[in-house]
């Protein structure tokens, strides 16, 4: 039998449940299905596991249990942090500092607030994916309410200087938001040590499941709800939890929370991953710092080819992955983070991400770099910008100084 | 989210590389999400008698490719210049909405290399 050998490595769009994590959401689904609002016990039992799930979640980031809002995932909690804050401190001013390669759950809240009267400027980045606080400082205005920089980008993995950030806010007395949905559960993150106000979280990203996340809100910060309805949440997210959910993101946040040291192993796996593809591939490039960045990313352009196309190819051989390329995506626009980064079209289109895993093993990273050269090889072979020797001096090279 | 012959004509692309000597070239970009697609072609008394293409670009603009020249070979130049990208798509069992205009490129560039042929045999198409 040709049974074709299966390696995931798309962690960053999501992890497989544990199956603890799914042990603890099956007694919820069975036992604990009252409504935590109800008097009676089994409201009680509903509410007890939805407090316990709370202060495993609070635990993860340092916050006390009554700074956690639970949310439909990271994109609410995004949504929420931005828009609610910005509304909440309208009269104060109506300046929001942001960066250009947030997570578009960020970006385009931004857009909305931009349509309703607020001002946001979008930092830059370097060539190597990482926020400058230079620029950061010259973007500060009198009226500036709120400062939202992801902790961990999802496509590159580096890790902007959030602590240096913080301690700016805090000293100006600006509202501070990271988006630590790629960060936790990966290097440490506390909201303390960070100086933030706020702070994003999805479940599914910590092998916890989907649909489910949360916002640390600092005591003391006001922030306007989206949702209206019951007094859940205190108010900030009415609606009858979604104890499953929450149950196994508490779970999820617990296990994360022991296993971070064993996190750091992966960075073995990583590198050893980066090095066989820029050693066995030729024309291919990391994209993101080396050193600031989470242990499970590896993202790199490989040039003269096209990253669905890749992707399609890696999929026949049962490797997943993803890809920045504009042909993956809904749009056709390539990677904003890419771009930003300075980074032109057609190197765009090549990216290719992979992201590991606690259950990726050195087999995986073999049989990834044992079939990826001959993939790249008959793509290239197929495309029209690619002149083997003559590479160097190939007509993308005036496309790139075009875009 | 590809039908199979789209995953067949992308796993074993048909008449891919370079011709020596082409009669007509054409070469489209993609201006939606920045692809390139070249097709080479062969013509021996009105027939297109050989061709070839190579492709910058997604799955679905591998597989257009590879069907348009599939269509084309053997056909009169009068044949293959009215081949639309509808029925390259048709050809293929259909392709998803987002990825309709890959199959553009392909009618397109086989056009271009009929009309480059015609050109250059002082008869303009
Ligand atoms: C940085 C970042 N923020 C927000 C989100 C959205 O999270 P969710 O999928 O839980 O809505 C994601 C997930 O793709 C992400 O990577
Ligand atoms: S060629 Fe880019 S989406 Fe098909």
């Amino acid at each position: 039998m040709n049974t074709v050998k299966k390696v995931y490595l798309d962690h960053s769009a999501t992890t497989p449940i544990r199956a603890e994590v799914a042990q603890a959401m099956m007694v919820a689904m069975t036992e604990q299905f009252g409504n935590p609002s109800s008097v009676h016990s089994f409201g009680r039992a509903a509410k007890k596991a939805l407090e316990e799930a709370r202060e495993q979640v609070a635990q993860l980031i340092g916050a006390q249990p009554g700074e956690i809002v639970f949310t439909s995932g990271g994109t609410e909690a995004d949504n929420l942090a931005v828009i609610g804050t910005a509304m909440a401190n309208r009269k104060k001013g109506k300046h929001i500092i942001t960066s250009s390669i947030e997570h578009h759950a960020l970006l385009d809240s931004c857009k909305w607030l931009e349509k309703n009267g607020f001002e946001v400027t979008y930092l830059p980045v370097d060539s190597n994916g990482l926020v400058r606080v230079e620029d950061l400082m010259a973007a500060l205005r009198e009226d500036t309410i709120l400062i939202s920089i992801m902790h961990v980008n999802n496509e590159v993995g580096t890790i902007q200087p959030i602590e240096e950030i913080g301690k700016i806010a805090r000293d100006k007395g600006i509202l501070f938001h990271t988006d630590a949905v790629q960060s936790v559960g990966k290097i440490p993150v506390d909201v303390n040590e960070l100086q933030v106000d706020l702070l994003s979280l999805s479940a599914h990203k910590i092998y916890g499941p989907k649909g489910v996340g949360a916002l640390y809100i600092r005591k003391g910060t006001r922030v306007e709800p989206r949702n209206f309805g019951g007094g859940q949440e205190r108010k900030r997210r009415p609606g009858t939890e979604n104890i499953p959910g929450i149950v196994g993101f508490g779970k999820a946040a617990e296990l994360a929370r022991i296993n971070l040291p064993e996190e750091q192993k992966l960075i073995i796996l990583r590198d050893k991953l980066i090095d066989g593809l820029l050693e066995r591939i030729p024309d291919c490039q990391l994209n993101g710092d080396r050193e600031k960045r989470i242990p499970t990313n590896v993202n790199v352009s490989i040039r003269f080819l096209e990253g669905e196309a890749l992707l399609l190819s890696m999929d026949l051989k049962g490797i997943a992955a993803s890809s920045g390329s504009a042909c993956t995506s809904g749009s056709l626009d390539p990677s904003h983070v890419l771009l930003a980064m300075g980074i032109c079209h057609e190197i765009a289109h090549g990216s290719l991400r992979m992201t590991l895993g606690r259950d990726n093993t050195e087999e995986d990273i073999d049989y990834v770099l044992d079939e990826l050269p001959a993939i790249v090889e008959r793509l290239r072979n197929m495309s029209p910008l690619y002149c083997c020797e003559k590479a160097a001096q190939c007509e993308v090279k005036e496309m790139c100084q075009n875009v | 989210m590809y039908s199979e012959k789209v995953m067949d004509h992308f796993t074993n692309p048909r008449n891919v590389g370079d011709l020596e000597n082409p009669d007509g070239v054409g070469e489209v970009g993609n201006p939606t999400c920045g692809d390139i697609m070249r097709i080479a072609i062969k013509v021996e008394d009105n027939i297109i008698t050989d061709i070839k293409f190579k492709t910058f670009g997604c799955g679905a603009a591998i597989a257009t490719s590879s069907m348009v020249t599939e269509m084309a070979k053997g056909k009169t130049l009068e044949e293959a210049r009215v081949i639309t990208n509808k029925n390259v798509a048709e050809a293929l069992d259909g392709l998803p909405p987002n990825k309709m205009h890959c199959s553009n490129l392909a009618a397109d560039a086989l056009k271009l290399a009929i009309d480059d042929y015609l050109a250059k045999a002082g008869q303009v198409g």
